[in-house]
């Protein structure tokens, strides 16, 4: 509770903290880049987001930027995008990309693993459908492959469709006949990263000190 | 079987005996005959037709003998599995210097090798280095270089002090009774016994495979830590020779400065070689034979110009790996690199061989064995115990700013895992005789410390791995989509911190990225190279390639030899004309629903096949027989394949641009006749086959039965039957060998002898899209066939359907009727 004392006037930082497990320090740096992004607005938009610098040069940034519009991530009842969100619904996806604590049940690790796993799920799946299609998965992949400029389309098709065909193999196996593999459904995007760190992978340290450089 | 294996490995020791001591007696004899060969010489009036000059020869004899027996008591060590599971091979061959040891100073009465520290720091150390640079995991290391320079300095400087520090006191306490050793020199001593050595480590950890990050904090350490401990020698050996009374505060800090300048100025001089040698690499292209010569010549030189300006040898020629691999790996020809790696190897685990059986050799002798209970054993504990306090201390701080932290087990294996090497008994020799007077105490001490760390940790390591559950590494398959999703990743969590405002590690790595892909990359890569340059393609590539060789042994399996042949010849097309071929063909299989574009991959398909065990059943050790002759007579030959036998600076074959020119318009020729005749009805042309075909009659061996004759010819008959099919890329042959309709054409050329098989266009026609035996691959196969019979149906859709209910297409004139 002495967190709270140092930042008297953000009682609502309680709630947020409870509901989202960052500390108070990492609220009020992630606070005040909300604001600085929002330009002191109270809500955000995409526009804000896609004119961070730094993020010109990531080639999957549109799917990221649409990752934090979309209501799945923030509100798991609801489907579809949003235009604007608060700064709660913010954190919230922020919130996705904490570290795991050092010392969780095998349960709670798999449910960190499960919210992860299913934060990057719905960045694939952009229609909502359940399914990551292999036109989504295709996208993903060539822009990916667009940075290094020299490998065409072609080859990034041909490799989103080899990696297809390597999900199809793992989750379903054995296909019958006149059998389609019609996309990477949760399950077996679950069962595919089985191998994976994901809970370490897909963390980053949340600092409590500001270290926003002026712009 | 077991019998075998110990009636050889008998073999192998007395030869390695003989061997020994035939050059020992050898030598002996020559050190005796020495004087008395010289006046022979002079007393010579004649031509002597045979001259025994072992003088002549005596070091270099003595020098590949000495790798010779090393290398064999490697293979006899090696042979033994069930020892080595239990034992590490380090500790064997340490063992095995004994025994060698033994011998030697049973035949001489002297110990007359052993491993002194210009053989070792010139000439066995670089190269294991240089491998170790090379081969580093560099997004690994530098991810946890933080970690790793705590422990490579802090750690190393806390040993060297504590151990020094408490065994003067002990001295000081009067545990070790008599003898003459001062503070400084304790201080030297604990500073070369520091170091963790980075050969003992890679030799342990290689047998146990913990977790990568594990490994990584060890290895790095074992590295990095060098600069500090020939730093820490240098200076207190400075010292030791100044005297206590001359040290004042500007000789300590002009010691701290030196450290920085070592250290850095080491990893300097290896990046600058590193880089010299990615520039070099860019055009060595005329020079191909003799390129992986420079990755070994400029890395040595890294390493003796460190050691020339007096700055950390080991740190440099470490640099120099890390930052050359990624350039000369794309600069050079893929032979070039698979050279260099093998070669790497070779070296790193040669001298690795020697050096450990010359720790074991050294020990055999009186003259360094002073024993004194006290100072060995209280060395032993203190070793041990301060680097788990120092390992256990700098982990707890580190762990406070780590994302993943290192658990207790990580620190537990980490403390144990320092062992103590060659390094350290380098050093020792190095000491000088006149200035410590219980020199031979250090060295014989030194070596109980390596034998201890490397013998009975290292034995001991993997029960504790396994008893600690300690996470091991997880071998995992490459993967494609595994790499497409470590690249979400990483993107994702740049953008994560980019949003978030934070500097992160994820975004200096970004920062970084950018920075050498948009400057190094264009300065130090070939401009072709850089264009191939990305990982995620790199896997594709590496799956493409060893799907190729799956298919093609495949394909030798069941003899289908016309259908490797095409198939090659493809590759090679595909290779030049790719872009262009491809869009055509995505043109045409843009119309089926989602899989259907892979064509393109077809020819390489991506993922392998488990069939073999399948196809492998169904051969007989005949149609073995033949496949072998008819692969013999219908592979292509090369023109010019003879050209370059004897050039010393050409190795490659068929490299000639004609030739793959010619491979590939004659397949062209054929598979665009063999389409024309799908259309017309008409007979395809013929090809090469048919002469191969008279030739393979001619030498089939005369004492078969009528059988197996038989079965041959027709096999050749089906074959000219199939070629129909085959160059025909509507049908490929393997595409499912379980497919109720299509009687294999293998299974065809043995057993029906009919031929009346030809299964393509009826096959196809009848079940275009039954996918019978789903394995990875499947789906693109089917699509593949499926986008061809679409080919097919457009062009001529009602003579496929026809062919359906005609008979087989005809056979090729030259094929005698058979049927």
């Amino acid at each position: 509770m002495g967190a709270l004392q140092s930042i008297p006037g953000h009682p609502e930082y309680s709630d947020l903290s409870d509901k989202t497990g960052f500390s108070f320090e990492q609220i009020s740096v992630l606070h005040k880049r909300f604001k600085q992004l929002s330009h002191n607005e109270d809500t955000l938009h995409r526009d804000d987001l896609s004119a961070i610098p730094d993020l010109s040069c990531n080639p999957i940034r549109a799917q990221i930027i649409e990752a934090f519009f979309d209501q799945r991530n923030f509100s798991p009842s609801e489907e579809g995008t949003v235009e604007e969100i608060r700064f709660e619904e913010f954190l919230v996806v922020m919130s996705h990309f904490r570290p795991p604590r050092h010392s969780m049940s095998e349960e709670q690790r798999e449910s960190v693993r499960k919210d992860k796993l299913r934060f990057l799920f719905n960045m694939h799946d952009t229609d909502n459908d359940g399914t990551i299609t292999l036109q989504e998965y295709r996208h993903v992949v060539e822009e990916l492959l667009s940075r290094s400029g020299a490998l065409g389309k072609e080859t990034a098709k041909s490799i989103a469709d080899a990696a297809m065909l390597e999900v199809a193999s793992i989750s379903v196996g054995h296909m019958e006949p006149d059998e389609f593999y019609e996309g990477i459904t949760f399950e077996h995007f679950l069962k595919l990263l089985s191998g994976f760190d994901i809970e370490h992978k897909m963390s980053i340290r949340f600092l409590n000190v500001d270290t926003t450089l002026c712009k | 079987m077991l019998r075998f294996e110990h009636g050889k490995t008998w073999l192998l020791w007395t030869l390695i005996c003989l061997i020994l001591v035939f050059g020992i007696e050898a030598k002996s004899k020559s050190d005796h005959s020495h004087n008395g060969h010289h006046q022979n010489a002079s007393s010579i009036t004649g031509i002597p037709i045979v001259t025994f000059k072992w003088h002549h020869v005596e070091m270099p004899y003595t020098v590949a003998l000495w790798i010779l027996v090393a290398g064999l008591g490697k293979l006899v060590i090696e042979a033994n599995h069930h020892v080595t599971n239990v034992i590490p091979e380090s500790a064997l061959l340490i063992c095995f210097g004994f025994i060698l040891g033994g011998i030697i100073w049973g035949a001489d009465k002297v110990q007359t090798f052993s491993l002194t520290p210009t053989v070792f720091f010139f000439y066995l150390l670089p190269q294991i280095i240089l491998d170790a640079g090379y081969f580093m995991p560099n997004k690994l290391f530098f991810s946890n270089l933080g970690g790793i320079l705590i422990h490579a300095i802090i750690g190393t400087c806390w040993n060297a002090a504590t151990v020094g520090l408490s065994l003067w006191g002990c001295h000081v306490g009067g545990a070790m009774g008599d003898i003459d050793i001062g503070l400084l020199q304790y201080l030297l001593y604990g500073s070369l016994l520091s170091a963790v050595d980075p050969v003992a480590v890679i030799a342990v950890f290689e047998q146990v495979h913990v977790n990568e990050v594990l490994f990584i904090m060890v290895f790095g350490e074992s590295l990095l830590n060098d600069g500090v401990t020939v730093v820490l020698f240098n200076v207190f050996d400075a010292f030791v020779s100044l005297g206590g009374a001359e040290i004042d505060a500007a000789e300590i800090i002009k010691g701290i400065i030196s450290f920085f300048v070592v250290a850095f100025g080491g990893a300097l001089v290896g990046v600058v070689f590193g880089l010299l040698l990615s520039l070099l690499t860019r055009c060595t292209k005329n020079i191909q034979i003799i390129e992986p010569g420079f990755v070994f010549v400029l890395g040595y030189l890294s390493y003796l110009t460190a050691e020339m300006l007096s700055l950390s040898a080991i740190l440099s020629i470490t640099f120099c790996g890390v930052c050359c691999q990624k350039y000369i790996n794309a600069n050079m020809d893929e032979k070039s690199v698979t050279t260099v790696r093998y070669a790497m190897k070779v070296f790193a685990n040669g001298s690795e061989t020697m050096i450990f059986v010359f720790l074991g050799i050294s020990a055999i002798d009186k003259t360094i064995w002073v024993w004194n209970t006290g100072f060995i054993l209280l060395t032993l504990l203190f070793v041990f115990v301060y680097r788990c306090i120092g390992v256990f201390f700098l982990t707890w701080i580190q762990n406070k700013f780590r994302l993943v932290p290192l658990d207790f087990t990580d620190r537990l294996i980490m403390s144990y895992g320092g062992l103590r090497g060659a390094v350290a008994y380098g050093l020792a020799v190095l000491l000088d005789e006149n200035k410590i007077k219980e020199r031979p105490l250090m060295i014989g001490t030194t070596l109980i410390v390596v034998y201890f760390t490397v013998i009975l940790q290292g034995i001991t390591m993997k029960p504790l791995v396994t008893w600690l559950k300690v996470k091991r590494a997880t071998s995992s398959d490459l993967m494609l989509i595994g790499k497409v999703q470590n690249k979400v990743f990483d993107h994702l969590l740049v953008a994560i911190e980019d949003i978030s405002g934070q500097k992160g590690h994820n975004y200096m790595r970004d920062k970084w990225n950018n920075f050498e892909s948009k400057w190094l990359s264009w300065i130090l890569m070939k401009p072709s190279a850089r264009k191939k340059h990305d990982h995620v393609f790199d896997v594709f590539h590496q799956l493409n390639l060893r799907d190729a060789l799956d298919y093609v042994a495949e394909g030798e399996c069941k003899g289908s030899l016309e259908f490797i042949r095409n198939e090659t010849a493809y590759i090679d097309f595909r290779k030049k004309f790719g872009d262009d071929f491809s869009d055509i063909s995505m043109e045409i299989s843009n119309i089926h629903v989602s899989l259907s574009n892979t064509f393109r991959r077809d020819t390489v398909p991506s993922i392998s096949l488990e069939m073999h065990e399948q196809t492998m059943n169904g051969l007989r050790e005949s149609e073995d027989m033949n496949t072998h002759h008819l692969l013999q007579q219908h592979l292509y030959k090369g023109r010019k394949q003879h050209r370059h036998r004897y050039s010393r600076s050409h190795f490659d074959v068929n490299q000639d641009e004609n030739e793959v020119q010619e491979i590939f318009q004659r397949t062209m020729r054929n598979r665009l006749e063999s389409f024309k005749s799908g259309k017309m009805g008409v007979t395809p042309p013929k090809t090469i086959t048919k002469h191969s075909k008279k030739d393979t009659q001619q030498k089939m061996p005369n004492g078969k039965s009528m059988d197996k004759t038989r079965s041959y010819h027709s096999g050749d008959e089906g074959q000219s039957l199939r070629r129909f099919g085959i160059e025909n890329p509507a049908f490929m042959p393997d595409l499912d060998p379980m497919a109720p309709v299509q009687i294999p054409p293998w299974l065809a050329e043995g057993e029906t002898d009919s031929a009346t098989v030809a299964p393509s266009q009826r096959a196809q026609a009848g079940l275009p899209w039954t996918p019978s035996n789903l394995r990875r691959l499947a789906p693109l196969r089917i699509s593949t066939r499926s986008s061809d019979s679409f080919v097919l149906a457009d062009t001529l859709p009602s003579s496929s359907r026809e062919r359906d209910e005609l008979p087989p297409p005809p056979s090729p004139p030259p094929s005698p009727p058979h049927s």
